[in-house]
């Protein structure tokens, strides 16, 4: 071809200069450790379950969920949500509403009738001994990895403490026994009235391979009292588990509860229920100081739950007790002062704590137990091989939620342990901290919260408390997630490369970055909303 | 009570995709099929404004006249780094000529197209600030005048990036360039979308790199206008204007949400809508992060020249009306 004057070169693209030369820092996309995930006890994925939510597409959120947590609808309302603490969006206005959403999958599920999937059976059989939340998780889990699971529970029915200790306005045994039947449905067999009295026998003559402990702590503990002969004197966990028997308990029109944790507000709101015209909670330090969750106290107290604080009971009489002031010393601890008042009572309920009844460990060799609890390894397994033991019966945090995950974390040692091998957790991201964001991309919205009850029903019958989110309001909580430091295909890194060096691979499969094109400005990894991407020195 | 649906997208159309958006109100960036009118290998430096404007205008107008488009490029950082010679990084048809003559060119192919009957094929013309504010003049605002048949995109960096960041007429007051060393003095300015509201046509905007969506939507509709359009985009110089190469946009944000950079609508010269600040910010957060004004805050802090820039940004916001009621 002949060219026009001084033009000796044919025109060529641009895409022969591979600017990738330039780089200096190179840009990675990665997956970062959401905080809700790191603070929660069960182990839930809930920034990956969100994500389905966020589309709409409820029951694979629900199937992503209950890999971890076979009990979406009763932590919905019973799980204490350290998630919402750690939540980043608390940073920017309010934490997302996890709790309410996954109440909201629970339900959606129970309404629509979602099951399971089996896993084939592989030989094994493991006993699980107590069908509490640890229990039904173990076997949950178990039972998925392919091992035939049975479930011995000394009650007349399962749930332990989600039935025989959390009242029903904050757990309806509907949805408490939907989701134990689903759970059963997986070919799990539950003994109930089978109470375990010599372990080691029954695994023997079971031929069970490994057993999963998970009786919790249902004995309420005592504190001295010198008390005259009529004052009725109970035990929370006592008098919580007869509201589930055919006669509710009798504590007169005048109840003291007697502590300061979630159990002494679940017993002081209970007899307000039944008919109680004083409910008053007696705690030797100050609310600042109480283990009970303020908004439980808050409710409580809405519903005329009286406290006294800093308060002891030093001695009980006929029809009253005699009440000494405390004052906090420097050091936080309540000291007496001996000034003392008289309270009018028909009842005294102990809310103190409670202890695990470790009757059937004796005889079990290697065994350790250590003020009150049974001793396990990283593993979850006892001293004695092939004995996992989890929930309120080990050391921790004794709620509904940290049983939860013992049971799942015991299931995936046990399934090790009885193919000879060791569970090697899969290592999880760096944190995605709130200063890993660019919360300048996300709406503005604030957070929904769920309807209560009324309140004069609230003080009159045990219906629940605190409503669910409808879908379009679940929907919206879902979308408020930032989705901290993992991909949500929101396109910036590929709008905003000068260089058109990011490579959009369609809807659900990200991007990637070419290499050639890509100088490392590092607008991608500024820009990214989630954090997302990290800028990584190039070796030269 | 008449049915109102929620509708919250997680980040609305602050993002440039969104997965949750149906797909007729995503934008042409985020498509997998964008025409990338301006192409890798060029060598605009890392995290060139320039270059990330020019292609989200570009795409934008292609996307608007499906693909029937002709630019002219005016002299400058966006036409030496997209065609050393024999490469282009275009995608389009595109021609260069001068400096100034740009808008003269393009009112030449659009008085060709006119006569050839073509009034299908769209014409645009580009520069940077230096050839549309000082050497360009002229020749545009003739163009205006004419109310000839195109539009007109200054991509502002706010001096001469390409021949070593010398002053233009569009370099802020108080910024140091080569050849105001102690840093530009408080002019007048020249206030081009203002000039060009002045000649009275059809559509005047301005938008920057940090506002994609609005930037598409002010393209899309200037390219549906007949007449002379003029859209100013503000893009940042990470070399000129010393900041990091990632924090382009995060600057050209700034810029808008302190009210320096008025970002608006204009129609036969009437301002007819005005894109409101999120946050109203200091100009001290626009002006610290770049070493054109370090001297502003060192050896001492110069209180009364970012007085001055301050009343400059309020003037701003009470004239466009720039912060919500």
């Amino acid at each position: 071809m002949r060219k026009p004057f001084a033009i000796t070169l044919d025109p060529g693209s641009s895409l022969a200069n591979h600017t990738g030369t330039w780089r200096t820092l190179r840009p990675e996309y990665v997956d970062r450790l959401p905080p809700c995930n790191a603070a929660c006890p069960a182990g839930e994925n809930i920034q990956g379950w969100l994500w389905h939510a966020e589309c709409g597409d409820y029951e694979a959120a629900w199937r992503l969920l209950t890999e971890q947590n076979p009990l979406p609808a009763t932590m919905g309302r019973v799980c204490y949500n350290p998630c919402e603490s750690a939540c980043n969006r608390g940073a920017l206005d309010e934490a997302v509403g996890i709790n309410s959403i996954e109440r909201f999958l629970g339900d959606e599920a129970i309404k629509r009738g979602w099951q399971f999937e089996k896993n084939e059976l592989n030989g094994k059989r493991v006993l699980v001994v107590g069908a509490g939340p640890t229990g039904l998780s173990a076997a949950y889990h178990l039972a998925r990895l392919g091992h035939q699971v049975q479930v011995r529970e000394a009650g007349p029915l399962a749930g332990g403490m989600m039935r025989f200790g959390i009242p029903k306005y904050r757990l309806p045994r509907d949805v408490l026994d939907a989701e134990i039947a689903r759970i059963l449905a997986l070919g799990i067999e539950l003994k109930l009235n089978a109470k375990v009295t010599n372990l080691l026998e029954e695994k023997k003559n079971g031929n069970f391979d490994a057993v999963f402990l998970g009786v919790g702590a249902h004995i309420g503990k005592r504190a001295y009292i010198p008390a005259g002969t009529s004052m009725r004197m109970l035990d929370a966990v006592s008098v919580l588990r007869s509201m589930e028997g055919e006669a509710p308990p009798l504590l007169g029109r005048r109840v003291v509860v007697y502590g300061g944790g979630n159990t002494a507000l679940d017993v002081a709101r209970t007899a307000k229920r039944l008919g109680a015209t004083e409910s008053i909670i007696v705690y030797r330090r100050t609310r600042e100081k109480m283990p009970a969750h303020d908004f439980e106290l808050e409710e409580a107290l809405q519903e005329g739950v009286m406290v006294k604080w800093l308060s002891t009971i030093k001695q009980a009489g006929e029809s009253s007790i005699l009440v000494e002031k405390m004052r906090l010393d420097a050091t936080g601890f309540p000291q007496p002062t001996g000034e003392y008042e008289t309270l009018e009572t028909d009842s005294v309920v102990l809310a103190l704590g409670q202890d695990v009844d470790l009757g059937l460990l004796d005889g079990v060799p290697g065994l350790e137990v250590k003020d009150g609890s049974v001793q396990i390894g990283a593993n979850m397994m006892t001293g004695h091989p092939g004995v996992f033991a989890g929930g309120d019966m080990v050391p921790g945090e004794r709620t509904v939620t940290v049983a939860v995950g013992h049971g799942k974390k015991a299931a995936r040692h046990i399934d090790a342990w009885l193919r000879a091998t060791a569970y090697e957790k899969k290592p999880s991201g760096e944190p995605a901290s709130f200063d890993r964001l660019n919360p300048w991309y996300y709406s503005d919205a604030p957070k929904i919260v769920r309807p209560q009850l009324d309140l004069i029903r609230r003080q009159s019958t045990f219906d629940e408390v605190v409503g669910g989110l409808g879908e379009r309001n679940a929907l919206f909580e879902a979308r408020r997630c930032l989705s901290c430091g993992n991909c949500f295909e929101c396109d910036n890194c590929y709008g905003v490369c000068p260089d058109n060096a990011v490579i959009k691979r369609g809807p659900g499969k990200r991007y990637e970055f070419n290499y050639d094109y890509c100088k490392g400005c590092g607008l991608c990894a500024a820009e990214c909303p989630c954090g997302a991407i990290r800028m990584v020195p190039e070796a030269l | 009570m008449t049915f109102q649906p929620v509708k919250f997208y997680q980040t609305g159309t602050f993002t440039v995709g969104n997965r949750l958006l149906p797909a007729e109100t995503r934008s042409v960036q985020a498509n997998m099929r964008r025409t990338n009118s301006l192409n890798s290998g060029h060598r605009a430096c890392q995290g060139c404004g320039e270059a990330l404007g020019a292609r989200y205008a570009i795409d934008a107008a292609m996307h608007a006249t499906e693909n029937r488009l002709i630019a002219a490029n005016a002299t400058g950082c966006l036409e030496v780094f997209s065609t050393p010679y024999p490469e282009t990084s275009w995608q389009i048809p595109w021609i260069h000529s001068l400096f100034g003559n740009a808008a003269a060119v393009a009112t030449g192919i659009a008085a060709a197209l006119k006569v050839k009957g073509r009034s299908d094929v769209r014409v645009i013309a580009q520069g940077g600030d230096g050839g549309t504010t000082d050497i360009g003049f002229a020749c545009l605002s003739g163009m205006f005048e004419r109310n000839d048949d195109v539009l007109y995109i200054c991509y502002d960096n706010e001096a001469y990036m390409n021949t070593g960041v010398q002053r233009s007429s569009a370099t802020p007051p108080a910024a140091r360039t080569a050849t105001t060393t102690l840093g530009n003095s408080f002019n007048q300015g020249k206030n081009l979308p203002w000039i060009a509201m002045a000649h009275g046509i059809p559509y005047v905007a301005t938008a920057t790199i940090a506002e994609l969506r609005d930037l598409e939507a002010k393209v899309e509709r200037a390219m549906h206008v007949r007449g002379a359009r003029y859209l100013h985009i503000f893009v940042s110089c990470p070399l000129g204007w010393g900041h990091p190469a990632d924090q382009s946009i995060r600057i050209a944000r700034l810029a808008k949400e302190t009210g320096l950079f008025p970002v608006f609508e204009a129609e036969h010269g009437e301002v007819t809508s005005v894109s409101k600040i999120r946050k109203k910010l200091p100009v001290t957060d626009y002006l610290k992060p770049q070493r054109r004004f370090a001297h502003l805050f060192s050896p001492e802090v110069r209180t009364d020249l970012i007085a001055r820039i301050q009343e400059g940004a309020d003037r701003n916001v009470r004239k466009f009306g720039l912060i919500e009621n």
